[in-house]
């Protein structure tokens, strides 16, 4: 357990040089590319004296490097700065936003999950069947579709031709968030209120679009757990456990899963970074107000300080979920120790 | 074992506890069938230790896992009966070759270390496969039970807990040991048991098989190219070549009086600590295309005593005088 805390403390300092780097990258990338926060505000034919007032209002009369310093220094000090558009706090823009997109995208990697481990399984055990090769070209089809593509389409057959489940949003009109909200994830919120009424409603809200999120990235995981299976199928321990009288069922999911899913595991904190891309557009396709639309809004505002700090924050998920991922190896596999 | 007299008549012979009889095994592949087995019958009976032994390749190994139904993919049993005690396993209901795996045949592998789940703790696979086969037993019931074989096998009970990595080689092939002696099976079926050990473990594993075959009146069939490890172990061997028997009989007439030339051979590739030699004695050639096997006998393009008949002809598997079977026209039928 000593070694476990260690090795997290050394991963968190890790992530210090890491944000540096990004941190950094992001900044200059902002400042190269073409437009600024305050044309985006006042448009091309704003008097030349309003342009300098509001420019010396945020800084950025100052040379690029004082910036970068100032920001560094603020950074520091545990401080995302403010917004250059909106009078609000880089933190308050995100507050209720990022659980939004947390929700949405852990709810996701359960779809992944759910969809693509069984499937791959079953269509390893049933290896070159017509099973197989339909499975298989499930998961190729949906690795191919585009997220927002597979939304529009799903919107359409289950919002508007079965209308079954709403399109947008986190919650409809008649359900007030204030009766529940506390922590901004809603399902939790909801159960800790016992507002059945509104947990159901914020179910269906998220359904489609974590479905969505979640097909797009099952096909990765379907290939990855039969090709892991195929393997482990085929290991002598498996051999050995059909000698000694055991199951398929059990030689299939008890001994061969098992042991597929370590590395399962791996690509599920890589993953990670690709299924907050891809809510990126998803948000977009289903009005989600999570982060990944506040970043598409602010970078058309140019909102410098939101835009980092939203990419921070992108940083430190990816990061925590990767450590997360580490530390329940230690739990699965027994020969990992820290 | 069996009450033979000296000139080879059988008196009442009791009825072997397993029976193959004409098994053949293919193995479809791009370029054709692969005849990994051909026409193979061999007896087992109450008690006797059968080496099996053969290069690579000849189907040793293959025949082995037929005997539990568990030929792997593509591989399948062509034609044949496997008889457990009378009964052909390979027409049995799945139910029952599930039960019959681990209690009426059990099987040690080749590779102790890879053998076991890497996941699981010893114990839990000796639970689930207790509680396989007798799920009334309770849990304490079992643990005790495996504790016991465990020590008699001479492993500390506390390693139950352990985890496969943490134990030496020796230990999980023990462990192997007693995962198939567990159910209290009465034909073991080791195949090629010692190769991943060194040489220390491997004369303490014949010291311990001999043992328990003792104790727990197994019937053993030994798979292996160890011609030393056959020598300590079994009372009759089979040698195969190309997936067909080549010879046949007890040990003392395969290791003194080889009819076969393939059998003289790899008696002959054993090295002998008295005699002063610079180069290891090997056999000439390699094994057969087994898709497009030899003509006449399989062993001919590579027999030092091949007669021109050898290549034409197929040799039958003969019954000699003494008791042996052997194919090979060295040896007319009366010999």
């Amino acid at each position: 357990m000593k070694n476990l805390l260690k090795y997290i403390v050394s991963r968190v300092l890790l992530t210090i040089p890491m944000l540096f780097i990004l941190l950094s990258l992001v900044f200059v990338v902002l400042r190269v590319m073409p437009g600024d926060p305050v044309s985006a505000m006042l448009g091309d034919h704003a008097p030349a004296h309003v342009i300098r007032e509001k420019q010396l209002e945020l800084g950025l009369d100052k040379p690029i490097f004082v910036q970068y310093l100032n920001y560094l220094g603020q950074i520091a000090r545990f401080d995302l700065g403010e917004s250059m558009v909106y009078k609000q706090r880089v933190v308050d823009t995100m507050k209720d936003k990022l659980p939004a997109t947390v929700e949405l995208t852990v709810i996701a990697m359960i779809f992944t999950l759910l969809i693509g481990i069984p499937l791959g399984a079953f269509a390893a055990s049933k290896r070159r069947s017509a099973r197989d090769f339909g499975i298989r070209l499930y998961g190729n089809i949906v690795y191919c579709i585009p997220v927002y593509w597979m939304g529009l389409m799903l919107q359409l057959l289950f919002g508007i031709f079965l209308n079954w489940l709403p399109i947008a949003g986190r919650t409809s009109a008649r359900t007030f968030v204030t009766d529940f909200a506390r922590s901004n994830f809603y399902i939790i919120d909801t159960i800790v209120a016992g507002n059945w009424a509104a947990l159901g409603d914020v179910l269906i809200h998220i359904f489609l679009p974590s479905l969505t999120l979640g097909i797009t990235l099952s096909g990765v995981f379907l290939r990855l757990t039969r090709a892991n299976m195929l393997d482990t199928l085929k290991s002598d321990y498996v051999l050995a456990a059909r000698a000694r009288g055991i199951p398929e069922k059990h030689v299939v999911y008890r001994h061969a899963l098992k042991n597929a899913f370590i590395p399962i595991l791996t690509m599920l904190g890589l993953q990670f970074a690709t299924l907050l891309a891809g809510a990126i557009l998803t948000e977009s396709t289903f009005s989600w107000p999570g982060i990944g639309r506040l970043l598409l809004e602010r970078i058309y505002l140019r909102d410098y300080p939101v835009i980092q700090g939203v990419i921070v924050v992108y940083a430190l998920l990816v990061s925590l979920i990767s450590m997360l991922v580490d530390i329940i190896y230690a739990f699965i596999d027994p020969r990992v120790k820290y | 074992m069996t009450s033979e007299t000296e000139t080879g008549k059988v008196q009442a012979k009791p009825e072997p506890i397993l029976q193959i009889k004409k098994l053949c095994i293919d193995y479809p592949i791009a370029i054709g069938t692969v005849q990994a087995v051909r026409d193979v019958s061999i007896d087992l009976y109450d008690g006797e230790a059968l080496g099996l032994v053969g290069e690579s390749g000849c189907g040793k190994s293959t025949l082995g896992l037929a005997i539990l139904d568990l030929v792997r993919e593509p591989g399948k049993i062509a034609s044949g009966e496997i008889l457990y005690h009378g009964r052909d396993i390979l027409k049995m209901p799945k139910a029952e070759v599930l039960a019959l795996r681990g209690q009426g045949v059990a099987m040690v592998f080749q590779n102790p270390l890879t053998s076991l789940n890497p996941l699981m703790k010893i114990k839990d696979h000796f639970l689930e496969t207790i509680q396989q086969h007798k799920p009334d037993i309770l849990k304490k019931d079992a643990l005790r039970m495996t504790a016991e074989l465990l020590e008699e096998l001479g492993i500390d009970k506390k390693r139950m807990d352990d985890y496969p990595h943490q134990l030496s080689g020796g230990m999980r092939q023990r462990i192997m040991i007693a995962l198939g002696l567990i159910m209290n099976p009465d034909i073991i079926i080791a195949d090629e048991p010692t190769t991943s050990l060194d040489v220390i473990v491997e004369a303490g594993f014949v010291d311990l098989l001999n043992r328990l075959r003792m104790k727990f009146e197994l019937s053993i069939i030994l798979i292996t190219h160890n011609l030393g490890l056959v020598a300590e172990i079994a009372d009759r061997i089979v040698v195969m070549y190309g997936g067909k028997i080549m010879e046949e009989g007890t040990a003392e007439m395969i290791f003194h009086r080889p009819y076969h030339p393939y059998t003289a051979g790899l008696i002959n590739c054993v090295p002998n600590i008295d005699v002063d030699q610079a180069k290891l004695t090997t056999m000439a050639g390699s094994p057969p295309d087994l898709v497009h096997p030899p003509k006449g006998c399989r062993f001919q393009p590579r027999c030092p005593k091949a007669l021109e008949r050898c290549a034409v002809e197929e040799p039958q598997l003969l019954t000699y005088r003494d008791g042996r079977r052997a194919a090979c026209w060295l040896y007319p039928e009366e010999f």
